[in-house]
C-alpha cells in the first residue's frame, strides 16, 4: 500500500527569547491509504506542531512532508491552500464553523471553493449531513445546534471533498462523553467507507478508536502500537467467593 | 458476594432463587451467570456463621427455606456498609513480573512494557465498544467509565516506568 502521508525526519525548532525550544527532533511517519492512524502524547510533546506541518500551516526547520507522492513543504502559500482544499479535511476541538453560514451551506463551502455547481454542491452537502446523524436542521446556523451536532456537520464539512486524508484534533476534547463517543464512531464509520484519517488527541481512550496509535515524547516518536478490532468483555464484575 | 447477600435480606426475608434474582436485576450481564449451587453454598455459610437463619416454608413439599438476618448478620452488614472499600493500590501483576522477569533475563523491559501498553490500550478500545453498545444500563456505564479512568492512568504510569528506565541507562 502506498502512503497518502509521510513526514521524513521532520525537525521543527522555535526561538522564543533568545532560547531555542526543540518541538520537533526528527519524526519518520507514514500513514497508507484507508489507515486511521491515532497520535497520542502530554501536551508540550510536539503534536500540535507535528500537525501543524503536516497541514502546511508551518515550516519545518529540516525534513520533508508528503502528501498524495508530493512533496508539500517548500510549496508557496497559494500552492498550499490549493493543495489543502481539495486534499485535506480538518476537524478541529471547537469545530470552527463559519456562524454566519447554515450548517448545510458550511459542508457545501469546500465543493463550491473547488468549482462545483451549486445545485450539485447542495445535494452532496444534504446528503453527507444525513449520512452522519443530521437528518434535518440543515438549514439552521451552528450556534443552534449541540456541540456533537456541530462537530457532525464539521466532519461532513472535512469529508466533503473526498480528501486525501483528514486531520482531526483533539475532535472530541470540546464534547461530553455521549457525544464523543458518537463522533468517535462516525470516524471509524469513515475509515470503513475507506477514508485515511489522522486523529491527534493528548486522551489514550480517545486513541484507542485509531487502528495505530504513536505516541509522542519531547519531539520523538516514543512507540508505537497496533490494535485489532474490539474483542468481547464479558462479564465485568467478578463476585468474591463465588466459584 | 456474602455481604451483598445480607444486605438484599436486610429488608425483607427471601428465598434462594428471589436473592439471585435480585442480583440479576441490579447488576444484569455485569455479573457472570450464577448457579443454583453457588447460592445455596453460599446461604448455608451464611446460616454456618451464624448471619442468617434459614426457616422451612410450612407446607413446602420441596423443602424450600426462607432466611432471614440474625443480629449478628446485621451487625456485619452495617460494619461492611460503614467500611470504605480499600483501593486497588498497590496490587499489580504486571509490576512484579516487570521486576522479576527484568531483574532475571527473562525478558527486556522494554518489550514488558511494549506488550502491556498494548494490552491496555486494546482494552480501552474494547470497553469503549461496550459503552457504543450501550445495552448494560448506567450501572454499567458508570463501571466501565471507571474502568478506563483506571486504564488511562495505567498507561501513564508505563510512560513513567519507560522514562526513568531511560535515565538510569543515561546515567554513568
Amino acid at each position: 500500500m502506498t502512503a497518502v502521508l509521510e513526514a521524513r525526519n521532520l525537525a521543527k525548532t522555535y526561538e522564543t527569547g533568545g532560547a531555542k525550544v526543540l518541538a520537533l527532533r526528527g519524526v519518520d511517519l507514514s500513514i497508507k491509504r484507508g489507515e486511521f492512524v491515532a497520535i497520542m502524547g502530554p501536551s508540550g510533546c510536539g503534536k500540535s506542531t507535528l500537525l501543524n506541518l503536516l497541514a502546511g500551516f508551518d515550516r519545518p526547520t529540516a525534513g520533508e512532508v508528503w502528501l498524495g507522492g508530493e512533496r508539500i513543504d517548500e510549496l508557496s502559500e497559494t500552492e498550499l491552500a490549493r493543495l489543502r482544499r481539495r486534499k485535506i479535511g480538518f476537524v478541529f476541538q471547537f469545530f470552527n464553523l463559519l456562524p454566519t453560514l447554515t450548517a448545510v451551506e458550511n459542508v457545501e463551502l469546500p465543493l463550491l471553493l473547488v468549482g462545483q455547481r451549486r445545485r450539485k454542491a447542495r445535494t452532496s452537502a444534504n446528503a453527507l449531513l444525513s449520512d452522519l446523524g443530521i437528518p434535518d436542521k440543515h438549514a439552521v446556523a451552528p450556534a443552534e445546534l449541540s456541540g456533537g451536532q456541530q462537530q457532525r456537520v464539521a466532519l461532513a464539512r472535512a469529508l466533503a471533498n473526498t480528501p486525501e486524508i483528514v486531520l482531526a484534533d483533539e475532535p472530541t476534547g470540546n464534547l461530553d462523553s455521549a457525544a464523543a463517543r458518537d463522533v468517535l464512531g462516525l470516524l471509524r464509520q469513515a475509515r470503513d467507507l475507506g477514508q485515511t484519517l489522522l486523529l491527534v488527541t493528548h486522551d489514550a481512550s480517545v486513541a484507542s478508536a485509531a487502528d495505530r496509535v504513536i505516541t509522542l515524547r519531547d519531539g520523538l516518536v516514543a512507540n508505537e502500537t497496533a490494535l485489532v478490532a474490539a474483542r468481547q468483555v464479558t462479564p465485568l464484575l467478578e463476585l468474591e467467593g463465588a466459584q | 458476594m456474602k455481604e451483598l447477600f445480607l444486605a438484599l435480606l436486610s429488608g425483607q426475608r427471601a428465598h434462594g432463587y428471589e436473592l439471585k434474582r435480585s442480583l440479576e436485576q441490579e447488576f444484569g450481564s455485569l455479573l457472570p451467570a450464577l448457579n443454583a449451587g453457588q447460592i445455596y453454598t453460599t446461604l448455608a455459610r451464611l446460616e454456618r456463621d451464624g448471619l442468617v437463619v434459614g426457616e422451612a416454608v410450612p407446607g413446602d413439599s420441596r423443602g424450600k427455606r426462607v432466611y432471614r438476618l440474625t443480629e449478628a448478620g446485621r451487625a456485619l452488614l452495617a460494619e461492611w456498609i460503614e467500611t470504605p472499600a480499600s483501593s486497588r493500590g498497590l496490587k499489580d501483576e504486571f509490576f512484579m513480573k516487570f521486576v522479576i522477569a527484568s531483574s532475571s533475563g527473562l525478558a527486556a523491559p522494554e518489550t514488558l512494557i511494549e506488550r502491556q501498553r498494548r494490552e491496555y490500550l486494546q482494552t480501552l478500545r474494547d470497553l469503549n465498544a461496550v459503552l457504543e453498545a450501550n445495552g448494560k444500563g448506567p450501572a454499567a456505564e458508570l463501571l466501565v467509565e471507571g474502568a478506563i479512568l483506571h486504564l488511562k492512568a495505567d498507561l501513564e504510569w508505563l510512560e513513567l516506568i519507560e522514562q526513568r528506565l531511560a535515565l538510569r541507562e543515561e546515567a554513568p
